[in-house]
């Protein structure tokens, strides 16, 4: 999907898993990171390597992102790396929607929604945050080619439709 | 007569007119006018009429203080009322309409109210409406209210966008004149991110018009200069047409902007500001003298704005009335622009200082000692009428004149200092309240976080004010742990202090007083507050509220500070004592459109979608709103909706019936201690559920009430799938981590909602385990999934999970698939079920279903005053459990008594449908003269499967009184006799669902 | 408006991104308790005009709970701290003693 808006919106399909557990305990840690593949996020920021990404969503949650179609397997392997230790797994693929949002005042549309500090300096490259995306709860992050946005799939519609009107090009800004 | 000048203007553009209409009369402003200097161009002074004695009025003043030209812009859904002339600008094309007046703003037959003025004081609304009382409903509320009001709201729907933003900055400007320049400079150099923010279209403010020198430099070049240097900077953001209306807890502050179009109507500006410095300048009093709100009777600096900025003047011959030096301004200012001005009539016993001497070296006749007693005209000013200002108004000479220019002398815009709990201290010498350094609004950390500069804190010449500037960027800088640079010097002629005048003449009679307009916006004069302090009203909050004065869309710019002087000398106590009624945001008006920014229209709020609901729209269902979803309570096909829910219910009983059960919430609960966990969350005993099997369970609060029901699935040795009701997966989810985190924080469990990521689709009716058979993939047998069990599997090649439970009393299979697959499997389901007769059914239909059975419903059997218990439910709570939450509240006496209201089914003798909510009579009558009652109902419906009525109440001891029949309340007619008996009320033994 | 700092994720959090929970550190009494004991726990509260010991949830953030010590009557925020103590800690109380020149 595009909007003919001041930025580019775009809707993308990932494969998404919920994984909770003790980021704290060393031997969580070495098998969340022989299953995902990933180095674990610092609080507050998001990893990648390729297609696969893995974001810091609470002191006891990651959210790993796979290429579309993987969230399964992921699943198998997570819980096989797992095995035998307190954690939970969940495949939340279909439970989420997620958008692209690029293009010069791509933080000043989204600023438009959340009341999180959408600065470069404050919200760097590599940052994720959970917020307030007008009434609705959702994570973004900030890449080098814009930002992602993430909610609950039952609100996708809404989401879409707020981006669109905030990204129209009538409304454009310009502050960061 | 109101002029344009043939020269000068600094905001027009004279090589572009711009056409309008007033009241339907074409005229031609130039671009850059607002809707006052076009108007006051265009010959027309008189613009309105006053709220209460439809008095003609004239503008007043030149910014956002304006209480007088206040006009209905825009036609349909664009249309907004009480507009400010002042700081509207004129757009190509406007049709602008006058308020208060009927038929017209000429002949208006509300101006009788100034006829009856006498009549009509201070409290009369309140002293003569009081009796009789029916009257107050049937008469005077519809009199006043055709009368009252300021404006008319607008009948259709609003076609313009509106929008937040959010920003963060250390250090926000709240005023672009001079002063917030100089700040916003210093505070950029030292390299803080700053947000300078301007209400009106040009920065500056003053300091243009009043021949200021800044660095040496006219304040127009210094101006051009900053600018210039403040574009450059990246970590400096500006914006005009952008006021800063609130300033609140913990550095949130407002500000409400103008886009140009086609841009959003309004952005509302949502900044957390670490600093704020308030550059907001002051406001100029004006004076109380008999018919002072005359049309042509204005304050001085507004008539200065008006020849300087745009060229135009309320009049050719002005009288200027003064307390002040300041006032010389504007003299000199209609004097070089070729205007007369036959007298400045000066309350103070002397003027000598520098402005009053250039004034009588161009030769203008300088009275001191002197008032107005008297203004001549009726819709605009005729002659000034020269008294003593120390006398009792007797007028000496009539001087004529078109145009009165007054000023009481300034005080600074505290607002913003103010709103966040800033204390003001009275200047005795400037005769203002000003921001008290010392005792400012503090932020979390303790520490002051607003601070004023310039005219705003009370530094009202040139010189002081650039002082301002730099002390609060240096003590903004300071806290933010930078170092700031010196402030520009800047100049301007000096002035001598004022004499404070509060009432003019000083001994005016009541004749007089009765004149002097205090709050030209709501007609509130001398006279009133005089009475009010009679009266009794000694706090000035009180005072405010029995007059009206500095009510409504000014919120009393110009009038509070006069009022309060006129009360305070009425009371004999100081002004400091009297004090100011509070300054609360917004600064002027916001529209309910910028608050609601993106929230209306198809963003009014989230609807939640399942993956099936293109379908339901499709399929033409009507929905309901449950929570933010909107579930289909019937498919009507031709039909009426209660035809369509029987249809319903009959095929499901009959045939198979397909449910979008996705918004029930489902819940993963995982880890060791997950059964201990769910045994206290859950009424029930949890953790001796087998792998494979659901168990109903409900959930108490701590109070011991029922609070939400839903069948659990265990899915291995540490985890459970909890389902809730559609309402109440989130709340169930945090009431979880509620606990978890705050009281059980050492028990080994994590919870997921997994709400969204499946699509759940109850297949329901005799026929259908055949369906699930025709799908294949899985074994669906009784032996594989029997009654309250649940298997993993494929169905129609889609990844499933099917629990075998029933909400309907029928052979029921609830299938959960992911999402994405969720449109498929409904589609397969529709298909393969062709021929069985499979037709979806709604919520309505389901309520059905579960009332025939007795099951009941979270929010209508329960209202947070209801126990399991009360439910007949007791055999879902444990008695074996040391612990869960609600146990507790449960053994309190009330909770367990034999007297409670508790679930029976009831059935009307006739067999009609009881009324919904109806009460159960009891004999006699409580306190109130109200029927006591024992019971009501909670859910009512036509069975079809019966073919009669059917209802659930709650009666008091009513599961010991089967069979008796009780009467219930009836809106509209007799009391309906209904009979008790048990809830179920189809297939009591269960055999329909367990096959 | 209110910005407190989540001590579980270190995030400035605004008020609209936050849930209040009431008075912190109620101690639960359960099936054993008192009828005074259990109406203390679940109807009585402190509402004090100044320092005021109270749950937020970090709602729209990591969803933690945690408490803040807040003066209600100035609104300054002495600091927010972990859900899991029964009681405020040390350095929050000398936050405290400190800014009001009192002590703990």
């Amino acid at each position: 999907m595009s909007e003919p808006g001041f930025v580019s919106v775009s809707e993308l399909g990932a494969g998404m898993i919920a994984l909770r557990g003790d980021l704290r305990s060393k031997v969580f840690r070495k098998a969340a990171e022989a299953g995902t593949g990933l180095k674990l996020p610092a609080p507050c920021t998001i990893v990648w390597d390729g297609a696969r990404a893995l974001g810091w969503m609470a002191p006891d949650e990651l959210l790993l992102v796979v290429p579309e179609g993987e969230g399964a397997v992921t699943v198998a392997a997570l819980e096989h790396a797992l095995a035998g230790q307190h954690a939970l797994v969940a495949d939340v693929s279909d439970a989420r929607a997620m958008f692209h949002i690029s293009g010069p005042g791509a933080r000043e549309a989204l600023a438009k929604l959340t009341p999180a500090d959408l600065s470069p300096a404050a919200f760097p490259v590599g940052t994720l945050r959970r917020t307030r995306l007008g009434q609705v709860a959702g994570a973004l992050w900030a890449e080098e080619r814009g930002l992602t946005v993430l909610c609950f799939r039952s609100v996708a519609v809404y989401m879409r439709d707020l981006l669109a009107d905030a990204s129209h090009p009538d409304a454009a800004l310009r502050v960061f | 007569m109101s002029l344009r000048l043939d020269t000068g203007g600094r905001f027009i553009d004279r090589a572009t007119p711009v056409r309008f209409t007033f009241n339907g009369q074409p005229h031609e402003g130039f671009a850059g006018d607002t809707l006052a200097s076009a108007l006051m161009g265009a010959g027309r002074l008189m613009v309105g009429r006053s709220f209460k004695y439809h008095r003609p009025r004239g503008v007043v003043a030149s910014g956002v203080e304006e209480p007088n030209a206040l006009f209905a812009l825009g036609a349909g859904g664009r249309h907004e009322p009480n507009q400010r002339a002042t700081t509207t600008d004129l757009a190509a094309g406007m049709q602008i309409r006058s308020q208060n007046h009927w038929p017209g703003l000429g002949f208006d037959i509300g101006a009788l109210n100034a006829r009856l003025a006498r009549f009509l004081p201070a409290g009369f609304y309140y002293k003569t409406f009081l009796s009789p009382p029916a009257f107050w409903k049937h008469v005077y509320e519809p009199l006043i209210r055709q009368s009252a009001g300021l404006g008319r709201a607008p009948q259709a729907a609003d076609p313009d966008g509106y929008e937040h933003f959010h920003i963060h900055v250390d250090v926000l400007i709240a005023g672009g004149g001079v002063a917030g320049i100089q700040a916003a400079l210093l505070a950029g150099e030292a390299g803080a991110r700053v947000l300078m923010m301007e209400q009106t279209a040009h920065w500056g403010g003053r300091a243009p018009v009043d021949s200021v020198t800044v660095a040496g430099q006219p304040a127009q070049d210094w101006l051009r200069a900053a600018l210039a240097r403040l574009d450059a900077m990246k970590n400096v953001t500006l914006r005009t047409r952008c006021g800063v209306v609130g300033v609140y807890d913990h550095g949130y502050v407002l500000a409400d902007e103008q886009p140009p179009p086609p841009g959003p109507r309004h952005r509302l500006w949502k900044i957390r500001a670490r600093q704020v410095i308030a550059a907001t300048g002051a406001l100029e009093r004006p004076l109380a003298f008999p018919g002072n709100d005359v049309p042509g009777v204005l304050l001085a600096s507004a008539v200065r704005d008006y020849v300087v900025n745009w060229a135009v003047a309320p009049g050719r011959r002005t009288v200027i009335v003064t307390n002040n030096d300041d006032a010389y301004r504007t003299a000199i200012a209609l004097v070089e622009a070729g205007l007369e001005v036959p007298a400045i009539l000066d309350a103070r016993g002397q003027a000598n200082g520098p402005l009053p001497e250039r004034a009588r070296a161009l030769g203008l006749r300088v009275e001191t000692g002197k008032g107005i007693g008297k203004v001549r005209g009726k819709t605009r000013v005729t002659g000034a009428g020269l008294c003593n200002q120390r006398g009792s108004g007797l007028v000496t000479e009539v001087i004529p004149c078109d145009a009165v220019a007054m000023s009481g002398g300034w005080s600074p815009v505290v607002h913003l200092w103010s709103h966040c709990g800033g204390k003001l201290i009275w200047d005795e010498t400037q005769a203002h309240f000003r921001p008290d350094p010392a005792l400012g609004p503090v932020s979390h950390d303790g520490v002051a976080f607003v601070h004023c500069a310039g005219a705003a804190a009370g530094a009202l010449q040139a010189g002081p004010c650039q002082t301002t500037a730099g002390q609060a960027a240096g003590a903004v800088l300071k806290l933010l742990g930078c170092k700031a640079g010196a402030p520009d010097h800047a100049t301007a002629e000096a002035e001598a202090p004022l004499a404070p005048v509060w009432v003019m003449p000083q001994r005016a009679g009541p004749a007089l007083r009765a004149k002097m307009w205090l709050d030209f916006q709501n007609d509130v004069k001398v006279s009133d507050v005089q009475l009010a302090a009679r009266e009794g009203y000694e706090s000035v909050e009180h005072t405010k509220r029995y007059t009206t004065l500095g009510m409504a869309t000014d919120q009393g710019k110009l009038s509070n500070i006069n009022g309060l002087a006129v009360l305070a000398e009425s009371l004999g106590a100081g002004i400091p004592q009297v004090g100011t009624t509070t300054f609360r945001p917004p600064y002027t008006p916001v529209p309910l459109g910028a608050i609601a920014g993106q929230a209306r229209g198809k963003t009014f709020q989230p609807l939640r979608r399942t993956p099936m609901q293109d379908w339901h729209e499709a399929e033409g269902a009507r929905f309901e709103p449950v929570g933010q979803w909107r579930r289909p309570y019937a498919y009507p096909k031709g039909e009426s909706l209660a035809q369509a829910v029987r249809r319903e219910v009959r095929n499901t009983r009959e045939n198979v019936g397909l449910l979008d059960a996705s918004t029930l919430g489902k819940l993963l609960v995982k880890g060791p201690d997950a059964g201990r966990f769910l045994d206290l969350l859950y009424t029930n005993m949890m953790s001796s559920l087998k792998v494979g099997r659901c168990r109903y369970g409900l959930m108490c609060n701590e109070n011991g009430f029922l609070m939400e029901d839903g069948v659990v699935a265990r899915l291995g040795e540490d985890s459970f799938l909890c389902h809730t009701t559609s309402g109440g997966a989130e709340h169930i989810h945090q009431h979880m981590e509620e606990w978890l985190q705050t009281e059980w924080w050492d028990m080994r469990v994590y919870v997921a909602n997994l709400t969204e990521q499946y699509a759940q689709i109850a297949v329901v009716g005799p026929k259908a385990r055949q369906l699930l058979e025709r799908l294949g993939g899985m074994d669906v047998s009784p032996e594989r999934v029997p009654f309250m069990g649940w298997a993993e599997g494929v169905l129609a090649t889609i990844p499933a999970r099917v629990f075998r439970i029933s909400f309907s009393g029928e052979l029921s299979f609830e299938v959960a698939v992911p999402a994405k697959r969720g449109m498929a499997f409904w589609q397969a389901c529709l298909e393969a079920g062709a021929d069985l007769g499979i037709a979806p059914y709604g919520t309505e239909a389901l309520h059905v279903m579960r009332a025939e059975k007795g099951f009941i419903m979270i929010g209508d059997e329960t209202d947070g005053t209801v126990t399991p218990q009360d439910l007949g439910l007791d055999w879902a709570v444990s008695k074996k459990k040391d612990d869960f939450i609600g146990k507790r509240g449960q053994a309190r006496l009330h909770l367990s008594g034999p007297d409670r209201w508790r679930l029976v089914g009831l059935e009307t003798t006739d067999g009609s449908v009881l009324p919904e909510g109806a009460y159960a009579l009891a004999p006699g009558r409580n306190a109130n003269g109200q029927r006591n009652v024992q019971g009501r109902v909670t859910s009512t419906y036509h069975s079809p499967t019966l073919g009669r009525g059917i209802a659930m109440g709650l009666v008091r001891r009513g599961p010991e009184r089967m069979g008796e029949v009780l009467e219930f309340s009836s809106l509209d007619g007799p009391p309906v006799p209904a009979r008790i008996v048990s809830p179920v009320f189809y297939d009591p033994d269960g055999e329909k669902q367990n096959v | 408006m209110l910005y407190l700092k989540c001590p579980y994720c270190g995030q400035m959090a605004d008020e609209t991104e936050l849930a209040s929970g009431g008075q912190a550190h109620l101690r639960r009494e359960g099936p054993d308790s008192s009828d005074s004991a259990f109406e203390a726990y679940l109807f009585l509260r402190d509402n004090p005009r100044g320092v005021h010991f109270e749950r937020w949830r970090h709602a729209y953030g990591c969803g933690k709970w945690f408490h803040a010590a807040r003066c209600t009557r100035t609104l300054e925020v002495f600091g927010t701290y972990r859900a899991q103590m029964g009681a405020p800690p040390q350095d929050i109380l000398a936050a405290i003693a400190a800014r009001r020149g009192e002590t703990a």
